[in-house]
Formats: C-alpha cells, sequence, structure tokens
C-alpha cells in the first residue's frame, strides 16, 4: 500500500493504533534501492502477518523526511544512518529526537571519479585498473600534488546531504590517501539524480553516492568507480528506521511487531532466488521507479567499471540481513560521531558522546526478536580480518578523541585561511 | 527603513507560482524577493544576495543540496528549517500541507519572519486551487467534446435528431447509474472499433 505525498494532505490525524486489529504505521521513504526491507514489509505480506497495515509514502528529500518525521506525519522513516546521531546531537537545520531500533542494510555506495580525471590518476600513480581503493586514493594524491605545483585548479567533488553515510565514506577515502578533503578539493553540492551529467558536463571530476548512480555514471561512459563502501569498512551500516522517542514509548507492541515484520522482510530480500520478484516491485514507479535489469543487477553488485566494460563482482554490494546487518550497534553510531568530530561538525564532549550513542537501540531490537546472541555494543570496530577499515585504522568506542588525533587528515579548529583557496 | 527590509530568497522550479509568491509578498510590503527558478550555481548566488530567508517548496529535492550547503558555507549562519515556533502546530501544519519550506538565516525576529511564511503558505494554497480549477475545467472541457462526439455518432447511426440523441444518452445514463461522460465515451469508444 502507498500514497503519494500529494494524495496524503487529509492523512494528517495521528495514526489510530489499538490495542487490538490493525495498526497502521506510517512510513515514509525516499526512492532508493536501500528501501528494499520496508517496502518488502508492505508488499510481500510481512508487515500484514504481524497485524500492520504499513502505508509507504515517497518522499524527495531526507530534508523532507526528517521534517515530516518530527512533525508526525510520519510514524517511522528510512533514514540516513548518521541521521538519527545528527539529530541527538542536535545538528542540522532542524534536529528533532530520533531513534534507531534496525538498519536496514549495508552497503549500496561507491565512489566514482571522472574518466578524465582517472586517466590521469592511471598515469601520474601508474594504476593497472585493477588497483584497490586505498591505491586508487593514493594516486589521486599524486595527481592533487600535481596540480598544486602547476597551479591548476583543484578537482570538484560533488556532495549531497551533510549528515550522510556518503559524506563520511568519501572523506575518509580521500583521506586515508593523504588527501584533505576541505584544503585539497573543491566540494561543491550536487543533487544525486544530477551526478552523472554534472560529470559528463565537466561541472565536478568526482562524487560519492548511493545505488544506481554510480552504475549510470559508469554504463554511459564518463565515469569511473574507484571505491566501493565495502572498501572503507564493511560493517558500515547504510540505511536505519528511524523514529520519535515518544512515540516508540507510546506504541511498544506496535514497534515490536514491526521489527519483527522487517526482520523477516529483510531475511527474504536477502536470498537469491527472491531478487527477481524484488527488483519488479522496486522498478514500480511507486517505489524506486528506475528499470528493472539495472536495479537486479546493482542488487547483485555487478558493475561494469569504466567503458572499456571492465567488470568487476562486489560480493555482499547490498546486505539486508545477513552478519547481524540490522542490529542498530551503538559502536557504529560513536564511529559515525567520531567522524562528526573529525570534520568538525561538532566539538567533542563526554555528553556528546552519550545522546550520538543513545540514538543506536539494539535494546528495542533484542526486546522484539527475543534475540540472545552475543554482541558487545561497545567493541573496538575493524579488529576482524574481513572487517578492516582501508587505513588499517581500528576504532575503540572507549577512546574517541585519541582516536580522532591519530588521523593525520582531520579538520582542525582556527584553521580558516586555507580554506579560500 | 530600508536596513529593516528583509531579503527573500524565492527557490521555486515552477515559475508561475515563484510569480504568485513573489506578488503576495510584494503587496505584503517586502520589496525586496529575488526568485530563483535554476539552483545552478545557487552558492553563489547565495553568497552575493545573503538573504534573510530562502522559501523553497518541499516536493523540491534541492532541499538536501541546500542544506548541505548551508554546512560548508561559511559567510553564511547556519540555518534553520521554518516551521517557525515549534509550539505552534498548526501554522506547522498549513506550512506542510501547502508544501512550502523556509530557511531562516540566523538572528531574525521570530513574528516577522512568521509574516513571510504566512503569506508564502496562502500563495503556495491559491496556486494548488488554481491548478486544480485549471484541471476541472480542462477536463469538463474534454466531457464535452466526448459527448457531442457521441451525440454525432447516434444521430447518424439510428437517424434521430439532436434532441433525441441527448435524451437518449441521458436516459441510458440514468439507467445503467453512470456518468453522462462515461456512457458517450463508451460510444465513441465502440464506434471506433466498429466502424
Amino acid at each position: 500500500m502507498t500514497t503519494d505525498i500529494s494524495d496524503r494532505k487529509k492523512a494528517t490525524a495521528p495514526a489510530s493504533v489499538r490495542p487490538e486489529g490493525t495498526r497502521i504505521v506510517r512510513a515514509g521513504f525516499i526512492p532508493l534501492v536501500d528501501a528494499s526491507v520496508l517496502i518488502a514489509a508492505g508488499e510481500f505480506g510481512f508487515a500484514r502477518r504481524e497485524g500492520i497495515t504499513l502505508d509507504l509514502a515517497k518522499d524527495t528529500s531526507w530534508a523532507n523526511v526528517r521534517d515530516r518525521l518530527a512533525f508526525r506525519m510520519f510514524d517511522v522513516a528510512h533514514m540516513l544512518s548518521p541521521m538519527p546521531v545528527a539529530s541527538m546531537l542536535g545538528l542540522g537545520s532542524n534536529p528533532s529526537p530520533t531513534i534507531a531500533p534496525f538498519a536496514l542494510n549495508r552497503g549500496g555506495n561507491a565512489i566514482t571519479v571522472s574518466t578524465r580525471l582517472y586517466q590521469r590518476m592511471q598515469e601520474t600513480g601508474g594504476l593497472s585498473g585493477d588497483d584497490s581503493a586505498l591505491a586508487n586514493a593514493h594516486a589521486l594524491a599524486g595527481v592533487i600534488a600535481e596540480m598544486k605545483a602547476r597551479g591548476e585548479p583543484l578537482p570538484r567533488f560533488g556532495v549531497t546531504y551533510p549528515f550522510s553515510s556518503h559524506n563520511y565514506e568519501f572523506r575518509y577515502w580521500l583521506a586515508a590517501g593523504g588527501i584533505d578533503p576541505d584544503a585539497d578539493t573543491r566540494l561543491v553540492v550536487v543533487p544525486p539524480p544530477m551526478t552523472s551529467d554534472a560529470l559528463a558536463a565537466g561541472a565536478i571530476d568526482g562524487f560519492c553516492v548511493g545505488a544506481p548512480w554510480n552504475m549510470v555514471a559508469s554504463e554511459r561512459g564518463v565515469g569511473r568507480i574507484v571505491a566501493a563502501k565495502q572498501d572503507l569498512w564493511p560493517s558500515a551500516p547504510e540505511k536505519v528506521v528511524g523514529m520519535r522517542p515518544n512515540w516508540a514509548e507510546s506504541n511498544p507492541e506496535t514497534v515490536s511487531r514491526l521489527i519483527v515484520a522487517l526482520d523477516a522482510a529483510a531475511s527474504w530480500c536477502d536470498r537469491p532466488e527472491n531478487r527477481d520478484a524484488l527488483s519488479e516491485v522496486l522498478a514500480d514507479q511507486r517505489y524506486v521507479g528506475a528499470p528493472v535489469d539495472i536495479i537486479r543487477r546493482v542488487l547483485t553488485g555487478e558493475f561494469t567499471i569504466d567503458p572499456q566494460g571492465h567488470r568487476r563482482v562486489i560480493d555482499d554490494y547490498f546486505v539486508f540481513h545477513a552478519k547481524h546487518a540490522n542490529y542498530p550497534k551503538p559502536s557504529q553510531a560513536l564511529w559515525i560521531y567520531s567522524q562528526m568530530v573529525r570534520w568538525g561538525q561538532i566539538a567533542p564532549s563526554k555528553a556528546a558522546e552519550k545522546a550520538a550513542a543513545s540514538a543506536y537501540r539494539p535494546d528495542l531490537y533484542r526486546t522484539a526478536l527475543g534475540f540472545k546472541d552475543a554482541v558487545d555494543d561497545f567493541g573496538t570496530e575493524g579488529v576482524a580480518e574481513n572487517d578492516r577499515f582501508i587505513d588499517g585504522f581500528t576504532f575503540d568506542p572507549a577512546e574517541i578523541e585519541t582516536y580522532v588525533e591519530r588521523f593525520p587528515v582531520r579538520s582542525h579548529a582556527g584553521r580558516s585561511t586555507s580554506d579560500d583557496i | 527603513m530600508l536596513r529593516d527590509t528583509l531579503t527573500v530568497l524565492v527557490i521555486d522550479e515552477n515559475r508561475i507560482r515563484a510569480s504568485i509568491i513573489e506578488a503576495g509578498l510584494r503587496e505584503a510590503g517586502h520589496d525586496r524577493v529575488i526568485l530563483v527558478h535554476d539552483v545552478n550555481g545557487i552558492a553563489r548566488k547565495i553568497e552575493d544576495l545573503q538573504p534573510d530567508v530562502i522559501v523553497i517548496d518541499l516536493e523540491n529535492p534541492n532541499r538536501d543540496m541546500l542544506e548541505h550547503l548551508f554546512q560548508l558555507t561559511r559567510t553564511l549562519g547556519r540555518p534553520i528549517a521554518m516551521f517557525v515556533d515549534r509550539a505552534d502546530a498548526s501554522s506547522i501544519q498549513s506550512a506542510i500541507e501547502a508544501g512550502v519550506s523556509a530557511y531562516i538565516v540566523d538572528g531574525l525576529k521570530k513574528e516577522r519572519v512568521k509574516h513571510i511564511l504566512d503569506v508564502a503558505v496562502s500563495r503556495f494554497n491559491a496556486f494548488s486551487k488554481l491548478q486544480r480549477e485549471l484541471a476541472d475545467a480542462k477536463s469538463a472541457l474534454e466531457e464535452r467534446k466526448v459527448i457531442e462526439r457521441a451525440k454525432g455518432i447516434l444521430m447518424k447511426m439510428r437517424n434521430i435528431p439532436e434532441e433525441e440523441a441527448f435524451a437518449l444518452l441521458r436516459q441510458t445514463a440514468m439507467n445503467e447509474k453512470k456518468k453522462l461522460a462515461d456512457i458517450a465515451q463508451s460510444i465513441v469508444t465502440a464506434a471506433n472499433l466498429l466502424m
């Protein structure tokens, strides 16, 4: 069941939640492949089985989703993983308390540079074409050093939303190669659907966005994918389900049932035999509204990475359920907070740390699912063999300030003149 | 006096709606209203104009872009999303329903901004009403055309005068509890298939 925003003018009264019978949960989403679990829960009967009618409403911007959730037009919403953290920290244009009791997926993002810039990276950095994301970042650093030496304009990169995984991932990748995003590049704001046009026109030299925009740029022959989200930190959460803490408190039964429904939907989305059915539904205009074959390939992570047709299959490009992907781990909220500190979005403090960690609510997840597995909520991240950060750092949530200070590239308070280049 | 005038930047890809908002704001005494239809180069414009209030429609996907811009721009304060007084639920409601969002740039008196927002909301609603009326008028015209064609077909096939053809249409619509235009449409469709 879905309603367009424009048709929802009347749907302003709070959802009537009765102790028995059907509960209506109004869920806002942005038309992206990573809204799969929410959409599948509504379309394939997982919500109904829990006595929930999921009223899915398509929206156009993260700012809208945030505002409509804050002003009670939505009960829950598809959100970028840093959004509840930013809300709890009072950052952004309209912060209002938001919690995430369920993560929707891992993966899905990638970084793309223009074919022109990539050629130069190959020439300067001696890239073979099958290089690691880190080697690509180092090659870019070499090109930027050359540009500076010759007095050429610095490369311009497109960014979209300030409190997005894309923002932190892009910065993390650049910095891992020794590039200072604020001083060595020009960051410009470009809406995701315009990224490939902007790249083709030479208005930007690269970007970091979610699916399917990286694939669109590489298929058009205007861009080259140089890093995937998995290359930066495999277990980073991408999207989450956000809700108002007071709504969760007044509707504990609905929250539990919703989590059960989402868990079943997520597990269904992960199974390869269901990907065709999922792609068909996502392709519909009511949801993502993109060609079904692109969605199918995006889901399986089959990339054409350059115009020459080099292919790369990124394993687990989308993970909806496996590896505890849905568990809202406070250490991950704290990692996001550490990046906010690193890039000067917030000054570090113990109070801020506490607020950031409180955005992710494993207690609600555990209660709903009777989940008993031992998970260290505040354990060190990036330790496991298959879960390394691109730069080899490990993140100990107990030592955030030391962690941030260890980064050679970070925002320095008081350094302002170098930004005006 | 001039120092007190607020600069209002209206970002709307819909030129007609933008003009309607502009007219409304000017009527209400706000002379410094700038319209922007294309977000290309918006960063430079915002830096040059230093607006006090930015009005943007909620359906505009570029809202996210603006929010990031606010983070990157150093000359601008950190604007906050409108919804003026958070306690004022009805004004928030009416703004969202009308589809308006606004950003307030630093240290302004709420009351003065609320007035701007109120004007924007009422103009947005006026525009929607206009659009609805236009759509209604269009479909009424279409219906009349179909009915005329159906009447012509009946007259020709049954060899009856116009009045009788119309009466037959109306009687059939009543018998089948359908709209006159629907009956007319099925006659036209059937005729297209048969002739």
